[in-house]
């Protein structure tokens, strides 16, 4: 009887050992990719690597300052696509439907999250660049929303279900309605994971350069209007490099750690603003 | 909750409001993409041209050649620019008369991961019997005979070549083509090609990156990634017999002695002349003879004025082959037919 | 799917259902609403394969099902085949999803059940940030870094101890189908492990309680409270993951020696459907050779749905096994 509570015991150690060692694991070559972006990019991330346009080749300085802006400005048409048919689509998933209609649904959606990003360029591009004529940010938005929807999608749904739903037959025993009982109390318990999910979802867009070849397209300059060609970061980095020169190549792995540094606070500031500042009443 | 309500609708508004204040300014932007090659030297050229004409900007992105090809064609940017010329099938697909105008010129050079980085010569022979996979080892009596005195390893070669499609590949095989039969039969000429035996590397950088690093490993690269990336490169025998090194010079000196046709859609690899580098090969521009927008047209007639008389002064610093000089002659007087 | 009360599922909705006050204008606005959006993927995968059906209908009448079969890419012959595509697609995502699973879930146990707590939140948002790497910046990293120290150590060892399995033979470049393996696993560890962790801190104490007070040890309480009633939500995590090391592009190209062929050594050079249209898409400047690089497009598509389908089937014989019931 000892024996066998020693074993248990032990397992579990191990257990938590072979865990530990895994968490390790997934965060080196993440820390030593971070580090190598550090040791290549840090020289040329200064003042002016924020304040200036792209300069060619053998002009000292130069910035990514329209592609920081022009990302930001992506991320949130990305945003204003993704999110609301994203997080609702999940509320849908997991709240109401059929078995069957919403296995056929999550299927759909499983499949979605499989298409390569070049492919949501292409599709785009067909249908919005081609018929306009001319590359555009909301192209470029749109592509870069098409990928989030998906992915938020699925893992809306996933979080919401965790949700006892005891939280939900407790509200409607209260007399609220259906809509309120999802949105204040089920959206609202699960709004960490919600977060999580659009926080991945833009965090995965933020680094795509594919499908912004053929529709956001790129541009040296300042650009405000958003059906006009727009710089953002993957591109201005895919650029740089792809090219022969040192000191393109320094700026390319500067602009690969400021867009991470930049999810990283996108992604602290969001959590922060979505911070418990109440006791779970469960 | 009602905090994060209230906050992102403010964000969102701001890059809404940031977004729709379209630039009332004077500036007039025209867009070009295509070719990867000519960007560092295309670059170069509009930011100087802005100090000229600051009242348009040229936007120009790489997306590649087809991509420069298809957009033009599509009429979503103003001018494409391409690494090989366009085909006879992709003219026609045109709504409108595409004019074809060499900017500048490059090379593909042999480059190559050796003990001590020697310079070595190859010739069509050799060049072709490494990348069809028929010569294996470094030495090889046929690379041995070219390099007598050269430390040549007994050591596998590993052969490298692009996997992506690109105008450097274009050139290189079209050099095979024109000097081997086999090659031409087997492979062939094209962006991209079925390669009989290395590995694949993405870019010039994916090359360059993987030669570096595999020792005994031999590839492709433009001209400038050897220079800039500090790699040995070879010289290669040219049709007149002589053994020239890749530069500037010599590749201008196979533009000057080709034949270049009138619709400018030439090709100098294996060119005749003493001093002409074997494997090199123009960039062109892609403009409609017919421009739709009578302003924009205006502007980019004059850019390509300025182009073609100042901008290929500063190619040479830029490590790109400047057009030789009757050339650019006929260059200018084609651009002259632009109509608006 | 609904973590172990799938059985229960359609009678706790229906409860739910009959709770639900009468219907008021609320109710059937916000149902409808969120109907639509939900639609809205049905609505783009129909885009989506309808584009590309549509950009590859030459080819398919050109090439038929022999597309499938061969292993020619030849552009200049205008001769094009998937086969060795395939391969390298489903190789190289089976080795990602074989490393990343395992350290994936177990990362996200460490981070919900074993961390200290003021190093969780850290961590979390360490992984995440990673997510956002561009595939380009990883894939030179693949190739500066990582290939050269795989090809001087870990290959070499694993050609000593494997080199009689036709898996680990061969000469080894660094650039390889396993390179490419393990790079698609750095890029899909970010989005399982996120997805897990989110997953594993949503199930109810209750869960855990209920276990310590039977005497379980802190492994049994992961393994049969936590882990258990996760089960069906990790399993979506992973498909997340798969998803991605399908469609992954820019950094699998520059680690996997963009070789079509078939080979069972995994030190052998491969090629992947989503890498070689990123390579030649650009570039394709025949029609044929274009719509080649769609219906390559296409395959993966099929392919994309093949595999989530199987992963379906697998998910129908992990849900009998799991126990219903979760203490409310």
């Amino acid at each position: 009887m000892k024996n066998s509570h020693l074993w248990r015991k032990t397992k579990s150690a191990l257990a938590s050992a072979a865990s530990f060692v895994c968490a390790l694991l997934v965060i080196a070559p993440l820390a030593l990719v971070f580090l190598h972006l550090l040791r290549s990019g840090a020289s040329a991330v200064n003042w002016s690597f924020f304040t200036e346009l792209p300069k060619p080749v053998g002009v000292a300085g130069g910035g990514m300052v329209n592609a920081i802006a022009g990302s930001f400005e992506l991320l949130g048409l990305a945003a204003l696509v993704g999110v609301p048919v994203g997080v609702f689509g999940g509320v849908y998933l997991a709240e109401y439907g059929t078995v069957r209609g919403n296995w056929l649904l999550r299927f759909v959606a499983d499949v979605l999250n499989g298409v390569p990003s070049i492919i949501w360029g292409v599709v785009v591009y067909g249908l919005v660049v081609l018929r306009l004529k001319s590359f555009s940010a909301y192209a470029g938005g749109l592509a870069l929303g098409f990928i989030m929807i998906p992915l938020i999608m699925r893992t809306t749904e996933e979080v919401l279900l965790l949700v006892p739903a005891g939280y939900r037959e407790a509200s409607l025993a209260l007399g609220i309605s259906r809509w309120k009982t999802i949105v204040h109390i089920v959206m609202k318990t699960a709004l960490k994971g919600v977060v999580t999910a659009i926080l991945l979802a833009l965090a995965r867009v933020a680094g795509e350069t594919a499908p912004l070849l053929f529709t956001a397209f790129g541009n040296r300059f300042w650009n405000h209007d958003l059906s006009e060609p727009i710089a953002a970061l993957p591109l201005q980095i895919f650029s740089y490099a792809i090219s022969p020169y040192d000191d393109w190549h320094r700026q390319a792995w500067a602009g690969a750690l400021v867009l991470v540094v930049m999810i990283f606070f996108v992604n602290i500031l969001v959590r922060f603003l979505t911070r418990e500042r109440v006791a779970r009443v469960l | 909750m009602t905090n994060l309500r209230k906050l992102s609708g403010k964000f969102l508004g701001l890059i809404i409001a940031f977004g729709l204040s379209a630039t009332a300014s004077a500036q007039l932007t025209i867009n070009g993409a295509g070719a990867t090659f000519p960007y560092p030297i295309y670059s170069k050229w509009f930011d100087e041209y802005a100090k000229v004409d600051s009242s348009v900007r040229f936007n120009y992105q790489s997306i590649g050649s087809g991509g420069g090809q298809k957009q033009i064609t599509a009429q979503t940017v103003d001018f494409g620019a391409s690494d090989g010329p366009m085909s006879d099938e992709n003219l026609a697909k045109a709504p409108g008369k595409i004019l074809h105008i060499p900017t500048v010129a490059g090379a593909d050079v042999v480059t190559y991961n050796l003990p001590g980085s020697p310079t070595l010569k190859f010739d069509a022979d050799t060049i072709t019997g490494i990348f069809l996979g028929q010569i294996k080892k470094w030495n090889d009596p046929k690379i041995a005979a070219l390099n007598a005195g050269g430390n040549l390893p007994d050591q596998e070669i590993v052969v490298v070549h692009r996997s992506d499609g690109s105008g450097t590949t274009y050139i290189w095989t079209d050099y095979l083509s024109k000097i081997s039969a086999e090659w031409k039969q087997k492979v062939g000429t094209n962006t991209s090609v079925n390669w009989p035996t290395g590995l694949g590397g993405k870019g010039n950088e994916g090359v360059a990156g993987q030669v570096k690093q595999t020792p005994g490993a031999i590839g492709y690269v433009e001209l400038i990634y050897a220079i800039q990336n500090k790699m040995p490169y070879a010289d290669v025998k040219n049709s007149a017999g002589k053994f020239v090194k890749p530069s500037v010079e010599s590749i201008t000196a196979a533009m000057a002695t080709a034949q270049i046709p009138e619709d400018f859609r030439f090709s100098i690899t294996n060119a005749p002349g003493n001093d002409s580098y074997p494997i090199a090969g123009a960039t062109w521009l892609l403009v409609y003879e017919q421009q739709k927008d009578a302003t924009k047209g205006k502007k980019l007639v004059e850019f390509l004025k300025w182009a073609l008389t100042r901008g290929e002064d500063m190619a040479k610093n830029l490590d790109y082959a400047p057009l030789p000089a009757d050339l650019r002659e006929r260059v200018l007087k084609r651009v002259d037919e632009i109509k608006m | 799917m609904p973590i172990a009360v799938a059985p229960e599922r359609p009678a706790v909705r229906s409860t739910i259902d009959r709770m639900a006050r009468p219907s008021g204008l609320g109710d059937k606005v916000f149902k409808w609403f969120t109907l639509a959006m939900a639609l809205a993927v049905v609505a783009l995968v129909f885009l989506v394969g309808w584009q590309l059906a549509r950009g590859s209908s030459l080819a398919i009448r050109r090439f038929g099902f022999h597309f499938l079969a061969t292993s020619t890419w030849d552009p200049v012959a205008e001769q094009f085949g998937a086969l060795p595509f395939i391969y390298g697609t489903a190789v190289s995502s089976l080795i990602a999803l074989i490393i990343a699973v395992p350290l994936s879930i177990a990362t996200a146990v460490y981070l919900t059940e074993l961390a200290p707590l003021w190093i969780r939140q850290p961590i979390v948002s360490l992984i995440e940030m990673l997510a956002a790497i561009p595939s380009v910046i990883l894939g030179l990293w693949g190739i500066f870094v990582m290939i050269p120290w795989l090809r001087d150590h870990p290959f070499p060892f694993l050609k000593e101890i494997f080199g009689w399995t036709p898996f680990f033979s061969g000469p080894i470049y660094g650039v390889s189908m396993l390179a490419g393996g393990i790079i698609i696993a750095v890029m899909i560890l970010p989005i399982i492990t996120s997805v897990s962790r989110e997953i594993l801190r949503s199930v109810p104490n209750l869960q855990r309680e209920a276990a310590y007070a039977l005497g379980a040890t802190r492994w049994e309480v992961t393994r049969i409270a936590v882990l258990s009633y996760a089960k069906k939500g990790l399993f979506g995590a992973v498909i997340l993951g798969l998803g991605r090391a399908l469609g992954e592009t820019m950094a699998v190209t520059m680690v996997i020696g963009n070789t079509p062929q078939i080979r069972a050594s995994l030190f052998a050079p491969g090629y992947t459907l989503a890498s070689v249209i990123a390579n030649e898409f650009t570039e394709a400047t025949t029609d044929v050779y274009l719509q080649a690089l769609f219906e390559i497009g296409l395959v993966l598509f099929g392919i994309t749905i093949l595999a989530n389908l199987l992963a379906q089937l697998l998910l129908k014989t992990m849900g009998s096994t799991i126990k219903s019931g979760a203490v409310q």
